[in-house]
């Protein structure tokens, strides 16, 4: 009955859903951010520990969401540990066009291998009212991103 | 499918047939719509009433000294006497037609609201309403400082009458505005008890039907209420239309809620002076094609008769009780004993996001979140939300075996 769907739950997803990866709070985070979408209720935290150059030192989230939402937030949080602000940002805006298109033209020029990792979720594009739960941890990396030491930032993917 | 079961004296296969988009697919396989409490899907009959005002007898009421207007206020006003006869209303002027439910208890709650209620007096809800008739009433309480009660839900689902008494016990409570039918527990509340209950503590009631008037035959008088609110578009009418009855009484007493247009009797620089009930709540142009087609959705659903949809309800949701029930690791809201075609339910192993994405490749259309009922998830400690199947006329036994079977698959999918 649901063979297809197979595409968007694929293996790797349900485990990240199962079982996120960084699901804690971090203590003396320098940024964090708290993401909602405010439609379905799902809700996540995100702490970020940044070197003094400016890298992600460590990335971590607590909340609660459906299966894709989750995974997205653990297939993040492991993605952007070591990347700079910029890098993060930059794999966001590839993200976003991959979970609408479900494809990602500028993948093969640096950043290929986290963009590969986040290839699974790819399949969310041909659920329109799914790409949201796919976003949301990547809108809310953003709102820390910009955020200053101690604010906790809001993002919304609605 | 094969086709549906036929309820005795009720022919679902010919009612099918009065709805053009149940034929349709989707992703290849036959649509199973039960998404009806949300919105529910149009019969031929109200289509075609709804296009034969627009081509033949369409102008702005209540205006023109011309045929076509006096033939479009002929129409408007009848739609008016359906309605008041549909919820036997004493009088067609008690209906006041408006665009939603949300609108009629809105108009109520700032209308009678900051009108009539006064400080110090309190407004009673239940913990299962749709935020329909919850935000107004909040939005009350900031503005004027009149108290918000919250009338408890036993965990089985029903309103706790025993609260609801010692709510109003204190004598300070001006209106009580509980849902007659819960969107989520498919509860249907004794209407007739919680009014009298109010009357005699000295409240007003205000009962939101948007799904009791689908689901049950309403006597506004045998109940006894004093506000009744309902939609066209879960009634199988148009959306853009809904319907707040409310006694004459009530309605002269309480100011207008919007100006403009329809709802004066005189207006010079300095003042107006207002237009009888109910023109006074119906300022501008109102939804006069939508009430053509509210008109023809109550004669659609008045000709198979209330008891005989109610008889055929009453044996899909015995259906869906027992074969929802037998699916391990799911979880039914509410086990109310009177009860109308509404599941909410969780799995528990999967989001009802995720869920209801499933669902929707086998074709079976549910609703998932909290259904406008945020408070009432979180009193029964389900923040995720539930996905909820809601039922319409045209709903099949057959349809309730595919989901129960789709949602057991849907469990070892995620296992």
């Amino acid at each position: 009955m649901f063979d297809d769907l197979r595409d968007l739950y694929q293996e790797v997803i349900l485990d990240h859903g199962r079982k996120p990866r960084n699901f804690r709070r971090l203590e003396n985070a320098d940024r964090s951010a708290r993401g909602d979408n405010p439609m379905c209720g799902d809700r996540m935290g995100l702490f970020l520990k940044l070197t003094p150059d400016g890298h992600i030192a460590d990335a971590a989230f607590q909340g609660r969401g459906c299966a894709i939402s989750m995974a997205s937030a653990s297939l993040m949080t492991e993605t952007v540990k070591g990347k700079t602000a910029a890098e993060a940002e930059e794999l966001g805006t590839r993200f976003r066009g991959l979970a609408m298109t479900g494809t990602c033209p500028d993948c093969g020029t640096g950043l290929a291998d986290e963009m590969e990792r986040l290839q699974p979720l790819s399949g969310v594009h041909e659920y329109p009212s799914r790409v949201k739960c796919a976003t949301l941890a990547w809108h809310t990396l953003n709102a820390a991103l910009e955020g200053t030491p101690g604010e906790e930032r809001m993002a919304s993917s609605e | 499918m094969d086709g549906p079961i036929l309820s005795a004296g009720f022919d679902v296969a010919r009612i099918r047939q009065d709805f053009p988009i149940l034929s349709q697919t989707v992703r290849g396989k036959p649509l199973v719509f039960l998404d009806s409490g949300a919105s529910a899907q149009k019969p031929r009959q109200m289509i075609e009433a709804m296009v034969r005002c627009m081509e033949t007898a369409y102008a702005n009421v209540h205006r023109g000294a011309y045929h076509l207007s006096e033939q479009a206020t002929e129409a408007y006003e009848a739609a008016r006497a359906a309605v008041a006869r549909f919820l036997n209303a004493a009088d067609p002027r008690e209906i006041i037609f408006t665009g939603s439910s949300t609108m009629a208890i809105n108009l109520v709650a700032h209308s009678y609201g900051r009108g009539v209620l006064r400080p110090g007096q309190a407004v009673v809800v239940s913990e299962m309403e749709h935020h329909a008739n919850l935000v107004p009433w909040q939005m009350l309480r900031d503005d004027t400082g009149i108290e918000l009660r919250f009338c408890r839900v036993t965990d089985a689902g029903e309103l706790d009458l025993e609260d609801l008494a010692a709510k109003l016990a204190d004598g300070k409570v001006g209106l009580v505005a509980v849902t007659h039918m819960s969107n989520v527990l498919g509860t249907v509340t004794p209407a007739q008890r919680i009014t009298a209950m109010a009357h005699a503590a000295g409240a007003k009631v205000l009962l939101d039907g948007s799904q009791a008037a689908v689901h049950r035959q309403v006597d506004v008088q045998a109940i006894g209420a004093d506000f009744y609110a309902f939609t066209g578009h879960k009634l199988y009418g148009p959306t853009g239309i809904g319907v707040l009855w409310a006694r004459l009484e009530h309605q002269e007493r309480m100011p207008p809620f919007m100006g403009g247009g329809d709802m004066i009797s005189l207006v010079t620089q300095e003042r107006s002076e207002w237009a009888p009930p109910p023109a006074k709540f119906e300022a501008g142009t109102p939804p006069i094609i939508e009430a053509v087609g509210l008109h023809a959705a109550i004669d659609y659903v008045t000709a198979i008769g209330m008891p005989a949809l109610e008889a055929h309800e009453r044996q899909l949701v015995d259906h869906a009780m027992r074969r929802l029930s037998d699916i391990e690791g799911l979880t039914l809201l509410g086990r109310a004993q009177d009860r109308g075609g509404v599941f909410a339910f969780a799995l528990d192993n999967a989001h009802p996001h995720d869920l209801s994405t499933l669902l929707d490749r086998a074709g079976i259309a549910v609703r998932a979140g909290r259904h406008c009922a945020e408070p009432l998830h979180a009193r029964f400690g389900l923040e995720a939300g539930t996905c909820r199947a809601s039922f319409g006329l045209y709903t099949t036994e057959q349809e309730v075996d595919y989901l129960a079977d789709a949602l057991t698959k849907a469990r070892e999918f995620f296992t």
